[in-house]
């Protein structure tokens, strides 16, 4: 197996509903990529693009292959991967897994998704196809219904009372609206620093009892990195950064997960699988974008990835040992909450962070300094899929 | 393989308040809803049973902000019930009035009727849903 390095990554802002198509969004992202990575078009060998809801956004199916077109990169095979809010780490992964192989060099991957262009009801009723059509579906779930029910399941299992982990919730979504109000590329960008814990426990409920300020924003976007193998790398940048594990793992629906929740035990076999290929423990990870839709679910995830004790989290973050500084820095990006969650973007938008954290590139109020490892945790659906990838400094 | 339990014949059964499963032949567990596979132990030879659908709450939630198509619902609870039988199912719950749900619901005792959703564009026809009560 060769070893992989993300030579060049790109992204548009993350934001609100907006004019551009998913084509363009996602051509604008692989450009930059493909700039940053001196090559041109024509050099990309295949094209793995997540996309979950292109098909609502905007009406357009078999977008991989329209935006392949569009970029210059002529009639080379073109993947959609579709994995809920996932399906750009699918499409990282894959993408990994080719040039590792030695079938292609050079291979570009990412996506693109306009969630906010649907607006709040039809992407509520979207999302929520991700949940099991026939015997979950009919009780009216929604996204933040699961997770709302994974709060009241995390505190009645952990012994925290609600109060409690409502606050250290609030904690989870302060200290990412801080990372993304500093971060040019995010929809909250000069947006609720500093928001005191009153107004994110008093803003309105979603789903008890997880209020707007617990919750993602619905958003369009699109990022896009170039993966090469090490020899074509070495040609192409000073500064490659090697995709040392991944991991991915699924689960059915919510209710066949039962007594195993609130912890996702597919991204506990998906980070264990990322972890062994790299050699390294939870303890070595400098920097990580995890998958925070709902503030609960950062929680989840941290405990989920071996950061802290499963019931512990809410401490991490008030202590800051999650913070830039801490334990390991989660997030300083701003997260799913405040850089947004273009879902079909999402885990390309991560590893375009966790690269650019590396490279020492970002703004200095969010920079982690000296971070040489991080890692990647992207969650689709409720658990149905779940990716992991852990990336090293090259040089 | 003809699968054994479809989801339509689940379904048409719960419209009758009756709740169906699939005991497996290798390790004796139920499944609910019905799968390819028994979900303790992957043996694909089970049986059709009858589930009493009594259990306890294990978590809940109070939604206020739907679907398209569902916005007269709201506000409407959700709670996930693990059945006497060990299988976790998803449904309403009826009784209580939908703003005072609170962290006391966990562990209660319910009994299974059912609700029949309609449907909407999406959906490829009707679905029906367990409707749970309180058992006093």
């Amino acid at each position: 197996m060769k070893k992989v390095a993300v030579v060049g990554v790109g992204s548009t802002k993350f934001s609100g509903p907006q004019e551009k198509t998913e084509v363009e969004l996602f051509s604008e992202a692989a450009s930059d990529a493909i700039a940053a990575s001196n090559l041109r078009p024509s050099d990309i060998k295949a094209l793995f693009m997540g996309n979950a809801l292109g098909d609502f956004d905007e009406g357009q199916g078999m977008v991989q292959a329209y935006a392949a077109e569009n970029i210059g990169c002529r009639n080379v095979p073109a993947n959609r991967y579709e994995g809920a809010c996932a399906s750009a780490s699918m499409a990282v992964r894959d993408a990994f897994i080719w040039v590792a192989s030695g079938f292609y060099d050079i291979v570009l991957a990412g996506g693109a998704e306009r969630a906010a262009t649907m607006g709040t009801g039809l992407a509520t009723r979207t999302f929520a196809m991700f949940s099991d059509s026939r015997y979950e579906f009919p009780s009216g779930v929604t996204f933040p219904a699961v997770f709302a029910m994974l709060a009241h399941l995390y505190s009645d299992k952990y012994k925290i009372p609600l109060p409690k982990l409502r606050e250290q919730m609030a904690r989870v979504s302060i200290q990412s609206y801080n990372h993304g109000s500093v971060n040019p590329k995010a929809q909250f960008f000069g947006k609720n620093a500093d928001m005191p814990v009153e107004k994110v426990l008093g803003s309105f409920v979603v789903c008890a009892p997880l209020t707007l300020h617990d919750c993602c924003p619905f958003s369009d976007g699109a990022s896009a990195v170039v993966l090469a193998s090490e020899e074509a790398a070495k040609k192409l940048t000073a500064k490659p950064v090697f995709i040392t594990g991944i991991g991915q793992a699924s689960s059915g629906p919510l209710i066949t997960q039962g007594d195993y929740l609130p912890r996702i035990r597919a991204r506990e076999i998906s980070s264990k699988q990322a972890y062994d290929m790299a050699g390294l423990k939870p303890g070595d990870i400098d920097i990580c974008e995890l998958h925070d839709c709902f503030s609960i679910a950062s929680l989840i995830a941290a405990e989920g990835m071996g950061f802290f004790d499963f019931g512990t989290a809410g401490e991490a973050w008030e202590q800051g040992w999650a913070d830039i500084g801490g334990k390991v820095a989660v997030n300083p990006s701003g997260g799913l909450k405040s850089k947004g969650h273009p879902i079909g973007a999402t885990g390309a938008g991560q590893v375009y962070e966790i690269v650019r954290q590396l490279r020492e590139e970002v703004e200095p109020e969010r920079q982690v300094p000296g971070a040489k490892i991080g890692m990647t945790d992207t969650l689709g659906g409720d658990g149905g899929t779940l990716v992991d990838m852990i990336l090293q400094r090259g040089w | 393989m003809e699968y054994t339990l479809i989801s339509k014949t689940y379904n048409e059964a719960l419209k009758q308040d009756k709740l169906l499963g699939l005991k497996c032949k290798d390790c004796g567990a139920v499944t609910v809803p019905p799968a390819m596979a028994c979900r303790q132990c992957a043996g694909q030879e089970m049986d059709i049973v009858e589930v009493k659908g009594d259990g306890r709450i294990r978590t809940f939630t109070t939604v206020f902000v739907t679907s398209e198509g569902r916005e007269s619902e709201v506000p409407y609870v959700i709670v996930l019930v693990e059945l006497d039988e060990g299988p976790w199912l998803m449904g309403n719950l009826e009784g209580i009035d939908p703003n005072t749900a609170s962290m006391e619901l966990i562990g209660k005792k319910v009994k299974m009727g059912h609700k029949v959703f309609p449907g909407d564009k999406y959906s490829a026809g009707e679905g029906v849903s367990p409707l749970f009560t309180l058992v006093e």
